[in-house]
């Protein structure tokens, strides 16, 4: 059985890979899951220095979902190269870092820096952020900043680059196309969607930024679609995610476009949903007669359905 | 290192129409709880709620000397602790720990501890009490709540040698209004040349004020805070609270640097 996919030049042992935001910096999690063990670990987004994020409280449950406004609180890229990524690097985890900026120049600057030292698998680029003031979705709800930042990145790196998509545009494929022409070797997709909720008996907003993005399975079947219009809109390999809590989850993205999927939320309820995933994944392989994991991407079955007589 | 038990409830001690002690089956985390550390719970599906809510660790029960799981102590407030004060002996509940920094513990010899719990915030205090008897602390609890059938676990406490000093909100037992008052006379007529330490639990504010009190009369305090938690693996960066000093106040994850901080630590007017 062939768990294996191809990213770019890049090759993953499994498609389950921790969704950046929802796994700090991977090595939170060392103590519960062995990170080699996955098929990647995108850390959390990181800037040229470090951010404080916003006041509390950053997050907030919503019927099967979360919303959240974290703000990007982070390290910065050096330190991170200086003290997280040796240690990745040791613990045998395919590093996928999520980079943010607030210009073009911040974008290419850390991919350099990035680039510069080994333990990196790929990167993926945060255009869509929806609460932070400054970059992140304002380049990712433009065609032309979306095109923008993959090519000042692909001008400074060799390594698999994969914008993230935000979901927050009426047309998502328009801006997996705008990646792959500019230069991407795939898109992940979905960010969260802008949202917002309210306390009445207080009246004021549930978390302090007043919008979040919303994550979780209720997003679920909105990211679903938005996967499978990218996968019929472009060649480079789709990264799916939004709300899997399982291993039918993570194939009905297969299924629908993914080439990869990504699992962000769900890790927050049990950081243990990796294997749980991998097993699930693996036995559904096994019933439905699949060698290679990869031949169940796209493959959604449109025949007619057979008409049944009661 | 954490474990995740699909635990049983053992028992559901309803202690008053809000209060009950939720029993688990979960021997592997209790034989490593340390005082003021805490487990990350959920009941039931992840349809209507997808997250787990911290709690303290409040018993570690034993049977014969041999570990058999731990208890929480709930107060019903939204869903999820409707949810864990209506449970049935066998059900299951999902439980990740034992996660975060407990309390330090190891005082020097004459050193007095005071604890102060705020309602619900009495949890961490019972083991707390057991490792501070059981190296032979002089040991006092301060304990308010909003009336005297919210005291819990007198008895418990008064076997275990703790001095008890009461207050109720409405005055139904103790003194009437907060427990920063009786814990100030306290403070004031220390005997103890070596001072005291303090542990505090309880609502944010009543932390902020025992913080403030320990440090005008010179003593040190610990405090465990509790914050909206997302995962309490140090993962979602939602729990954090301002640390350092007025002027360099930055952010870190009470699941992870704490719950339990040094109150001199927290930046109380940016919390």
């Amino acid at each position: 059985m062939d768990l294996r996919v191809r990213i770019g030049s890049l090759e993953l042992p499994t498609p389950i890979i921790a969704a950046s935001g929802c796994f700090g910096y991977g090595l939170e999690y060392e103590d519960v899951v062995d990170l080699s063990s996955l098929g990647g670990v995108a850390v959390k987004g990181l800037f040229l220095e470090e951010r404080e994020g916003h006041p509390p409280p950053r997050i907030a449950e919503t019927p099967a979902g979360m919303l959240n406004a974290i703000g990007l609180q982070g390290i910065g890229v050096h330190r991170f190269v200086r003290e997280k990524l040796p240690l990745l690097r040791d613990r045998g985890a395919r590093t996928i870092v999520n980079i943010c900026g607030t210009t073009l120049d911040e974008y290419a600057e850390v991919a350099r820096v990035l680039s510069d030292h080994e333990g990196v698998a790929a990167l993926e680029l945060n255009i869509s952020c929806p609460n932070i003031k400054a970059g992140g979705i304002q380049f990712g709800c433009s065609l032309i900043g979306t095109a923008d930042v993959t090519r000042a990145v692909r001008k400074v790196t060799r390594l698999p680059i994969i914008p993230k998509l935000t979901p927050n545009v009426t047309d998502v494929a328009s801006f997996a196309r705008a990646a792959e022409e500019a230069g991407a070797d795939a898109v992940s997709l979905v960010n969260t969607f802008l949202a917002m909720a309210i306390d009445v008996e207080s009246r004021r907003p549930k978390i302090s930024n007043m919008l979040g993005g919303l994550s979780g399975p209720a997003i679920r079947p909105i990211a679903v679609r938005m996967v499978w219009e990218c996968f019929n809109a472009v060649k480079i390999p789709v990264i799916g995610m939004g709300g899997i809590v399982d291993a039918a989850d993570a194939l009905e993205f297969m299924l629908a476009g993914s080439t990869a999927v990504q699992i962000g939320t769900t890790n927050f309820a049990d950081p243990f949903v990796w294997s749980k995933v991998l097993d699930g994944m693996k036995d559904y392989m096994r019933r439905h007669g699949v060698a290679r994991v990869t031949d169940l991407v796209g493959q959604i079955d449109t025949t007619p359905r057979k008409e049944v007589h009661a | 290192m954490p474990i995740d038990v699909n635990a049983a409830v053992i028992s559901n001690r309803r202690l008053s129409e809000d209060y009950n002690v939720l029993s688990l089956a979960a021997p592997g985390i209790g034989e490593h709880t340390r005082p003021g550390q805490f487990v990350m719970v959920k009941a039931g599906s992840m349809i209507d709620s997808i997250l787990r809510r911290p709690f303290s660790v409040f018993e570690v029960l034993r049977d014969d000397g041999r570990v058999t799981g731990i208890s929480i102590l709930n107060k019903r407030a939204g869903r999820n602790t409707r949810a864990l004060y209506a449970l049935e002996v066998g059900a299951r509940v999902a439980c990740l720990g034992p996660l975060g920094v407990p309390f330090t513990t190891d005082l020097p010899p004459e050193r007095q501890a005071i604890m102060v719990a705020g309602g619900v915030g009495l949890a961490p205090f019972a083991t707390l009490a057991e490792a501070l008897a059981a190296s032979g602390t002089d040991t006092t609890l301060v304990y308010g709540a909003r009336s005297a059938r919210e005291l819990f676990y007198l008895d418990f406490f008064e076997r275990l040698g703790v001095r008890l000093v009461l207050a109720t909100e409405d005055g139904s037992r103790g003194s009437r209004g907060r427990v920063t008052v009786p814990l100030e006379q306290q403070l004031a007529q220390l005997a103890h040349p070596d001072g005291v330490m303090v542990y505090a639990c309880g609502p944010e504010p009543m932390l902020e004020a025992v913080a403030r009190l320990a440090a005008r009369y010179a003593q040190p305090s610990q405090v465990s805070v509790e914050r909206v938690m997302g995962c309490g693996l140090g993962g979602c960066y939602s729990c954090v609270i301002p640390v350092g000093h007025d002027h360099d106040a930055h952010y870190v994850r009470a699941c992870v640097a704490g719950p339990v901080f040094s109150g001199a630590d927290i930046v109380w007017e940016k919390c």
